[in-house]
């Protein structure tokens, strides 16, 4: 009973968007396949965006608002290959390249003001993100046509100064990396199933410490989904028409399985150390400052390949207001799937991207069929991101006093 | 004494002069700098100078308000006040309610600050208690709430119940984004008493506003609770010491800065001509907050002098930038440029600064 | 030198000056391999400081270094940062535990000292990318700790575990490094159990017979007689005595450590037992981190003078924090015949008690703004005075602060460039003077003064001692003196309660004999 309700208070946050997203579904009226492609798409594009901000939480940094910076850094890079017309996975991976200096740049710089504003880091970055938007804003809508050559009449305004407000990236980047491979849902659940079969199959037969309550649900899970997945092949229903891009997922798989070894290694070890306690790291003969220097540029890093490989899935993006909102929108995500800005798992950004992009699709259409106006289901959507940050936020920094409190009355 | 006196003549001119500058503030010195070189670069292109001031007189009138909301946050030390919006949209519930009654005139203006003056202490109150409970995040939470409270109210303006046709969308439900104030309270300030000297139009109502609004708040502060409220600022353990509730004086702050910004949005709105609802407010606490600090305020402290002679300097950049931008080449989004780095950067370099104390 | 081992530790004739204070006076220390030897001194002895110059900290460095020579293993070593020290074989368990509560014993014990190993990513991206070797780690965290003979799992998350636990986790990381030849322990048994500090002291001993040697500073003497082979008595910097167990007693110790020579001011004899009990404390409790108070009884006379000593840590500080409502307490005090509220400043200050808190900087200044605003603002708050009626409402009076902080800058000596001078500007003693005058401008009846000469070159030490001494004698005011100096405290109290563990464990008077103050302080026993 206990249990039950610790599983709940611990998990409130998500289990209260899991209602909202089913009752949203309900009332929006649309249906499973069809959902299931916006989804699916939704989370190729995002996943990597989210988990990029795990690394500064785990070095102590908090919610790292700054990733605008990665992705401004990706979206530049995009800017010049589309510019160049490189398309396809070429492109995708010359823009990676190309922002990759960049986005070491920007994360030394960032990393370096913070260990300035200790104690003040989330609102730094948070401002960080503005005040590079107006820089960003400066080179791409004054500079480039008047002080960098730029001629290309597709990007940039008749003026000749000034990149137009969006970029379409049809024929250029635009699903580079998702057409790869792409598979139908119902094959790629059970090909899913079986990896996770296998995979836990082996590890329980090297060792026995795995609990069997866990192992008989992991079990039961990969059958359900082999089953459902042949099922649906087998009677050609509409889900076969829901194509995964495989590849996009892959390098989302990657980066998963990268964040879990990097965890292990000893600069991780340090990383977590400093998020810690960084008196004790400093005493331990850690140098603090580099470590989170460090955490920063990687964020800043993985945060502009999020960025590339957000926009190629949506193929159009609107040249000043594309990375704007990919922080604020990340953080919300990853708040919803039950991180605080002490704790951020990898499974959390799953879960938050997946019921943030859930209430994202059904809010506007709940909010024309229950009140007649989508709008309002767009207020809806605005409020929750903005709600959800700020309340974790002050939860974060209550509990923090009562456990500052709690802890001067034990020391008696 | 001897001690301090050797000391003090160890101390050469030179150093005393750089450490006079460095107390001013580099970035102070850089922005008086810019304002000037516009300035020179308006003349150089006969953009008539008369006009400028005028224009930069009104801009100060209908900010310094806004601006003046931060001093109460800052002094009783919950910080830049970032929950500005949440005064903002008092001050515009106020303005709708006036239209709504189909005041006019001053009459208009003064009961729309009367109507959001009791929304403001509500709110304010609310979130002074949440400020108690995250004390040292004031700012990154009061950034949050500011926007979700925004968004929530942008429901509101949809759905609460305002009849007036002057404010309606010509279909569909709510209150349009910007309701024209012409004909209700649509530059009463400025109009009052006003006059032109040299060509320059002074907005002499606008500005006795302003002035009353900073005497009022100056007089504030050298009463028992204005001083007890700085010393929480200054010191919460002498506050506590000295026997003065820190945490309701926060309160009291919080909800004085929320008034203030509930006033100030109506005085920025009389000049403006419109009332900008839905996600206007959202970014206004930081142009605020960018105008106290470039006025020489820190996160700590702030003096009345900070809030005018900073929204003089910071409007006075936002008001010649845009003309000389557009003589140079047609760089229209120029202004908008440099406010948002201007003020952003402002804010960068008060957060970087070490501790308080020197 | 009953001991023919070798020589671990020998440090030469060592002083150190901070800004021209000398807190350290040719201090000779040598310890042989597997010796146990005691450090003893009241605060400010001196042990922190040599303890500070033996592990190289930056506070020595930055403020020019020390004299003297430091020999290790027979060799002459310089060493300028902890690092130095560490890689020498000289560790330290700290009085404060160094330890992540969110990590595992292993984790801790390793921490940045873990085993690593090579994996693919690393040999091309750097050592950093080294996987952690959770196996060998946890396989010499269980070797450390069964060195200790300690029975506590190495995955077990220190969250959790009794705070002797803790302890033996520290040793334990000290011990897991190869080359340890000194460890030092710094009041290591202050804050576990009896049973628990039995314990420690037995694994000292085992420790030592492996040949480790090991620096033992305790206030607690019947530990130091217990467990140590040599003892070094520091007072004001000076090195008293260096004595073998054999040859010394714990009251020899006690007296040796305390042992001020008494410049008595001269000050009248009262006969208090006529004087009425104005200030009466039954079981304080106060929650004050680092400085609790468990139950103190007192009775303060009217017109007394009444010192409050002890050791850092015990409990003195949080006395008069706890009577003027800054922390948390609990009991029953009265202030002339009436209840006194607790944990209610503002009530506290009406009824005509005042404070002068031991952190001036922190607690008793608004740095930045003007002395006469710092003079007058608790004034204003508490009794509405230097106010003027403007009808609806009432501001600050100018003329009246401006002429009530220019009388007290003259009464007190307040050396500053006016009462507009900001008082971060000021001198210690003079800021001091600042907190009394704001004192003053209460009109106290009885007034707390917590550590007055803290940080105060020594010539202002005495004028503000002398001013305490006038304030007591001419107007009559009940004073509570609270202080680390003993000296100070005999010098003008009319009575001395020393403090320990929380607990009163005696009121002396200012000529009773050194040991007895000593012992008192070292919480031996209570005497009645």
């Amino acid at each position: 009973m206990t249990q039950v309700r610790r599983f709940l208070t611990n998990n409130a946050v998500s289990i209260l968007f899991v209602v909202i997203g089913v009752l949203g579904l309900r009332v929006s009226g649309l249906s499973l396949p069809f959902f299931l492609e916006d989804i699916v798409n939704r989370l190729a594009r995002n996943s990597f965006m989210v988990l990029s901000l795990i690394i500064p939480v785990l070095a102590g940094l908090g919610l790292n608002f700054a990733i605008v910076l990665g992705a401004m850094a990706g979206q530049a890079a995009i800017i010049v290959v589309t510019h160049w017309k490189i398309p396809g996975l070429g492109g995708i991976l010359l823009s990676i390249l190309l922002a990759f200096p960049l986005a070491v740049v920007l994360g030394i710089l960032t990393g370096r003001l913070l260990n300035r504003a200790r104690g003040k880091e989330m609102i730094t970055t948070l401002i960080l993100g503005f005040f590079s938007n107006g820089i960003y804003q400066l080179v791409f809508l004054l500079l480039v046509g008047s002080v960098i050559p730029m001629k290309n009449d597709v990007l940039v305004l008749s003026s000749g100064v000034g990149l137009r407000t969006s970029i379409d990236l049809t024929g250029g980047l635009k699903n580079g990396l998702d057409d790869l491979l792409r598979i139908p849902f119902p094959v790629c659940a059970a090909v899913t199933g079986i990896v996770l079969l296998g995979v836990y199959l082996t590890r329980f037969f090297r060792r026995r410490s795995v609990r069997l309550g866990k192992m008989v649900g992991i079990g039961l899970l990969a059958l359900f989904l082999i089953g459902w997945g042949l099922f649906q092949v087998y009677t050609r229903s509409m889900f076969n028409f829901v194509r995964v891009p495989v590849g996009t997922f892959l390098i989302v798989l990657g980066l998963c399985v990268f964040i879990t070894f990097f965890t292990r290694t000893k600069l991780g070890q340090d990383m977590r150390t400093v998020g810690q306690d960084r008196h004790i790291a400093e005493v331990a003969g850690i140098d603090s400052d580099r470590i989170r220097i460090i955490a920063m540029v990687m964020s800043t890093v993985l945060a502009s390949i999020g960025q590339i490989v957000f926009l190629q899935n949506l193929g159009t993006f609107s040249t000043y207001g594309s990375h704007e909102q990919a922080g604020m929108f990340a953080i919300a995500a990853l708040l919803i799937g039950g991180a605080s800005v002490a704790k951020a798992t990898i499974g959390q950004a799953l879960l938050g991207t997946l019921l943030f992009h859930t209430m994202f699709i059904v809010s506007p259409l709940a909010g024309r069929t229950l009140f007649g106006d989508a709008q309002l289901g767009e207020f809806f959507r605005a409020f929750v991101a903005y709600g959800i940050i700020g309340l974790s936020l002050a939860l974060h920094s209550w509990k923090k006093q009562m456990q500052a409190r709690e802890e001067a009355r034990r020391s008696v | 004494m001897q001690y301090d006196n050797k000391k003090s003549q160890t101390t050469t001119m030179l150093e005393q002069i750089l450490k006079k500058i460095r107390s001013f503030g580099i970035p102070r010195i850089i922005i008086i700098l810019f304002l000037l070189s516009l300035w020179i670069s308006a003349a150089f292109l006969s953009i008539p100078f008369p006009a400028l001031l005028s224009d930069t007189f009104v801009r100060l009138g209908m900010n310094t308000v806004l601006t003046l909301s931060m001093l109460p946050s800052i002094l009783v030390g919950t910080s830049l006040f970032f929950g500005l919006p949440l005064g903002i949209i008092c001050g515009l519930l106020g303005g709708v309610m006036s239209i709504e009654l189909n005041l006019k005139g001053l009459t208009a203006f003064f009961a729309a600050i009367g109507f959001s003056i009791p929304l403001a202490i509500l709110v304010g109150y609310g979130y002074g208690l949440l400020l108690n409970r995250v004390k040292g995040s004031e700012m990154t939470v009061g950034t949050y709430v500011g926007f979700a409270f925004v968004s929530l109210m942008s429901f509101g303006w949809v759905t609460l119940p305002f009849k007036n046709p002057e404010m309606a969308w010509a279909i569909g439900k709510g209150i349009r984004v910007t309701v024209s104030l012409e004909g209700r309270f649509s530059n009463v300030l400025n109009k009052l008493w006003a006059f032109e000297l040299y060509g320059i139009k002074i907005p002499t109502g606008a500005l006795v506003f302003l002035g009353v609004m900073c005497l009022i708040m100056g007089l504030f502060l050298r009463t028992r609770t204005g001083l007890a409220m700085q010393e929480c600022g200054m010191n919460p353990k002498f506050a506590k010491a000295s026997g003065i509730d820190v945490d309701r004086m926060r309160i009291l702050g919080t909800i004085i800065s929320t008034i203030l910004g509930a006033i100030g949005i109506l005085t920025y709105a009389q000049g403006f001509g419109f009332l900008q609802l839905y996600e206007a407010p959202m970014y206004m606490g930081f142009i605020a907050a960018a105008a106290i600090l470039i006025g020489g305020a820190t996160l700590k402290t702030a003096k009345i002098s900070h809030v005018i002679i900073g929204t003089f300097l910071f409007q006075g950049i936002l008001v010649v930038a845009l003309p000389v931008a557009n003589t140079v080449a047609t760089l229209g989004s120029l202004a908008e440029i440099s406010r948002i780095i201007v003020s952003n950067g402002i804010i960068l370099y008060a957060l970087a600064q070490k501790g308080g104390n020197e | 030198m009953e001991r023919n081992g070798r020589s671990v530790l020998e440090m030469k004739n060592i002083s150190k000056e901070f800004y021209g204070n000398k807190v350290l006076k040719g201090i000779n220390l040598s310890v042989q391999e597997g010796e146990i030897h005691g450090i003893v001194g009241e605060n400010g002895a001196g042990k922190s400081t040599l303890m500070n110059i033996l592990f190289g900290m930056s506070v020595i460095h930055s403020t020019g270094g020390f004299e003297g020579s430091i020999e290790f293993l027979g060799k002459p070593v310089r060493i300028s940062s902890p690092f130095d020290a560490m890689a020498l074989g000289i560790g330290m368990v700290h009085q404060e535990f160094m330890l992540i509560p969110g990590y595992s014993v292993t984790e801790n014990i390793k921490l940045n000292r873990e085993i690593t190993k090579d994996n693919f990513f690393s040999k091309i991206l750097g050592p950093g990318l080294r996987t952690l070797d959770w196996d060998s780690m946890g396989q010499d965290a269980k070797r450390a700790l069964s060195k200790l003979e300690m029975d506590i799992d190495e995955w077990a998350r220190i969250a959790g575990l009794p705070v002797g636990h803790m302890q033996f986790v520290e040793i334990a990381r000290e011990l897991d490094k190869q080359n340890l030849k000194l460890l030092v322990f710094d009041e290591p048994t202050a804050v576990l159990t009896e049973s628990e500090a039995d314990r420690l002291l037995s694994t000292l001993r085992k420790l030592a017979e492996t040949g480790i040697s090991i620096l033992f500073i305790t206030h607690r003497l019947h530990e130091i007689m217990e467990v140590c082979d040599r003892i070094t008595v520091l007072r004001d910097g000076v090195q008293v005595a260096t004595k073998s167990k054999s040859e010394t007693t714990i009251e020899e110790l006690a007296r040796l450590m305390v042992g001020h020579s008494i410049e008595s001011v001269g000050k009248r004899k009262v006969n208090l037992s006529e004087r009425k009990t104005i200030l009466k404390v039954r079981d304080l409790r106060v929650l004050m981190p680092g400085e609790t108070v468990q139950k103190v009884d007192l009775d303060i006379k009217e017109g007394e003078i009444f010192g409050i000593g002890g050791l850092a840590g015990q409990g003195k500080i949080g006395i008069a924090n706890g009577i003027m409502g800054l922390y948390d307490s609990s009991g029953s005090v009265e202030f002339d015949d009436k209840l006194l509220p607790l944990n209610n400043p503002r009530e506290v200050l009406k009824r005509g008690l005042a404070f002068l808190s031991e952190d001036r900087r922190g607690v008793g200044l608004l740095l930045d703004m003007s002395v006469e605003m710092n003079i007058v603002a608790p004034a204003i708050e508490i009794h509405r005075k230097f106010l003027k009626d403007m009808g609806v409402f009432s501001v600050l009076d100018r003329s009246q602060i401006r002429a009530f902080a220019q009388d007290m800058i003259q009464k007190l000596d307040i050396r500053c460039l006016g009462p507009d001078q900001p008082v971060k500007r000021l001198s210690g003693g003079n800021q001091q003077k600042v907190c009394i005058a704001k004192a003053l401008a209460l009109e106290p009846k009885l007034l707390f003064v917590s550590e007055p000469t803290r940080g105060i070159d020594i010539g202002a030490k005495k004028r503000v001692l002398d001013t305490l001494v006038e304030l007591n004698q001419k107007n009559g005011m009940t004073i509570v003196l609270t202080s680390s100096e003993l000296a100070e405290l005999r010098s003008i109290c009319d009575r001395i309660a020393i403090i320990s563990e929380g607990r009163v464990m005696g009121i002396l008077d200012p000529d009773a004999e050194d040991a007895q103050f000593g012992l008192l302080m070292a919480g031996e026993y209570a005497v009645r």
